[in-house]
């Protein structure tokens, strides 16, 4: 018999108010007349219609879309293949080498990250601008897909793969019908993810970014270091909602495969 | 050949983009500072061939780790990263170990929902999560006006720019980490375990410090660590919520950076910090690799 005591319900919902009531403040007070952010004066939608028409948040939200596409779909590839490569590649010369970059950028501060690779461009003589932001974005972020994604490869039946080559399929051939077709829900978190990290990097990004390159992040870290806007809660507030309509999307369609997938389990166990 | 090119490619990447930047850091961690651009030396010279390379090697030394012992800055702030993570790590654990514990003790078709509610915050922008506090916490800010209002204080409360300010920005910002694995650890518990105790005579009370805890420990070391090793480099929260007196290495190697444009000092200040943090990723991959074996 499970029962919610007083204690647990007083927990979630503190807990909860917590993670929830900063986001909420910021959203109600973006609607607010008042340039002073923190006093209420009415409703207004007019900070909404400044920044659509500020041209350098426009920019900048431009060029963090270009780089999230740009780098969490090549971080998606490299980072399936570093996965693939951790579960089924068996031994090489360097694995272990190779498994610690993989995991070592999870832990890594970004500082250290952001320092290192721009030393680096430095160093090659490469100008930075919107390519090294995405080279750098890429780096890290293929980790988290690569971690993601072997975790799904972990628990894959193996012996599916080899009834395809036994088959006749070319190895290949096997991975495109068979293998991928399963662990591409846990690509495509990997993917999300990626898009995700890239979006809300400041740090590495101001690192590796320069003068001709601005990203979103950057150009919010440079209007909020001196107080806080209300220009800044009306964009917060469209951020947070393009999330919160993507994650209930996101966990819609991944309810509907789990569900469709388990059909067709059970069509296969009857047939 | 197909599985060689599997390996190859996404290894180069990492070699180049990962390691050999690493390198560099350390490189240059070794070199001396001077106003030329690059600021530093020595630098090769690819044209100098062995010789040029064994002469860069001559030229290497320990001087800016030197620096840091001397100039009592450095080791303050390491000192106090290391004591703002662990404060804000145990506070992240006293708010969300109840906050797990009663979404493990919830109703199992809510479970999913609870779930979704802890991520969810991790998908928006980290940055605007810090923002949001930046007006709550100002003199003039949400929490003075309601406190105000109530009649709870007199004067407003200085709580932005000062330690207090990171420590709610971190817990803020980290709690899902922790609310997770405790979370993971305490749904797969036996609840029957609960029931023998007290039928053999444990208090609540004593039933949970004497079952519950100890079998949520890996889930609390995994939160811990998940916590702590982002906080000790954390650079925006300080930034943003902290005070002038707030020393975090993050920030002191940021603008020791761009500020002071002292690579070889920045570098330097990078390799020590990835030294101290050796130890508890470590200690935490242990902790991780003994669960794994535990599950398996």
């Amino acid at each position: 018999m499970i029962r919610l005591s007083w204690f647990n319900v007083t927990s979630l919902t503190l807990g909860f108010a917590f993670l929830y009531l900063p986001m909420l403040l910021l959203i109600v007070y973006s609607f607010n007349e008042s340039k002073l952010v923190t006093v209420w004066a009415g409703f207004s939608t007019k900070w909404y219609g400044e920044l659509l028409t500020n041209d350098a948040y426009l920019d900048a939200a431009w060029v963090t879309i270009q780089v999230a596409v740009i780098s969490s779909t090549i971080a998606t590839v490299l980072g399936t293949m570093a996965a693939l490569v951790l579960i089924r590649a068996g031994r090489f010369l360097g694995r272990t080498l190779f498994s610690g970059m993989i995991y070592a950028p999870l832990v890594m501060p970004e500082v250290i990250t952001g320092l290192s690779l721009l030393l680096l461009f430095i160093g090659i003589g490469l100008d930075r601008g919107v390519f090294t932001i995405i080279l750098a974005h890429t780096t890290f972020s293929m980790c988290y897909v690569s971690v993601v994604v072997s975790a799904r490869l972990m628990s894959f039946d193996k012996s599916l793969e080899e009834a395809a080559l036994d088959l006749g399929c070319s190895p290949l051939q096997a991975f495109r019908l068979v293998t991928l077709p399963i662990i591409a829900p846990s690509v495509i978190s990997g993917w999300l993810l990626a898009f995700t990290l890239s979006l809300d990097d400041l740090v590495i990004a101001s690192f590796t970014a320069g003068p001709s390159a601005t990203t979103l992040p950057i150009k919010v870290w440079s209007s909020i270091r001196l107080g806080v806007s209300p220009e800044i809660n009306a964009l917060s507030t469209i951020l947070i909602g393009i999330v919160a309509v993507g994650v209930i999307v996101a966990s819609l369609i991944s309810k509907h495969t789990m569900l469709r997938q388990l059909a067709d389990e059970n069509a296969a166990k009857r047939g | 050949m197909r599985r060689a090119l599997l390996i190859v490619v996404p290894y180069l990447w990492l070699l180049a983009l990962f390691l050999v930047p690493f390198v560099i850091v350390l490189k240059i961690a070794l070199s001396d500072y001077n106003l030329s651009i690059p600021p530093y030396s020595p630098q090769y010279d690819p044209s100098s061939g062995w010789q040029g390379l064994r002469d860069m090697f001559a030229a290497f030394d320990f001087e800016n780790f030197v620096f840091l012992t001397e100039d009592d800055l450095y080791w303050k702030a390491y000192l106090s990263s290391l004591q703002i993570a662990l404060i804000s790590t145990l506070l992240s654990l006293l708010v969300g170990y109840p906050i797990a514990y009663a979404m493990a003790r919830a109703p199992e078709q809510w479970r999913p929902t609870l779930m979704m509610l802890v991520i969810l915050p991790f998908w928006t922008s980290f940055l605007i999560r810090v923002y949001a506090w930046k007006g709550i916490l100002s003199t003039e800010g949400y929490l003075n006006q309601l406190l105000l209002g109530l009649g709870a204080i007199e004067q407003p409360l200085t709580i932005l720019n000062t330690d207090t300010a990171v420590y709610i920005g971190i817990v803020y910002t980290y709690l899902p980490f922790m609310i997770l694995p405790i979370y993971a650890a305490l749904d797969k518990m036996d609840g029957s375990l609960l029931e023998a105790a007290e039928d053999l005579g444990c208090s609540r009370l004593s039933a949970f410090w004497l079952v519950t805890v100890p079998l949520s420990r890996n889930g609390i070391i995994a939160g811990s660590f998940l916590v702590f090793i982002p906080a000790v480099g954390e650079f925006v929260i300080p930034a943003l919520l902290g005070g002038s007196d707030t020393l975090m290495i993050g920030k002191v190697l940021y603008e020791e950076f761009f500020n002071n444009r002292d690579w070889p000092v920045a570098s330097a200040v990078a390799v020590i910090l990835l030294l101290i943090l050796v130890i508890p990723i470590v200690l935490f991959q242990r902790n991780q690799q003994k669960q794994r074996e535990l599950d398996g």
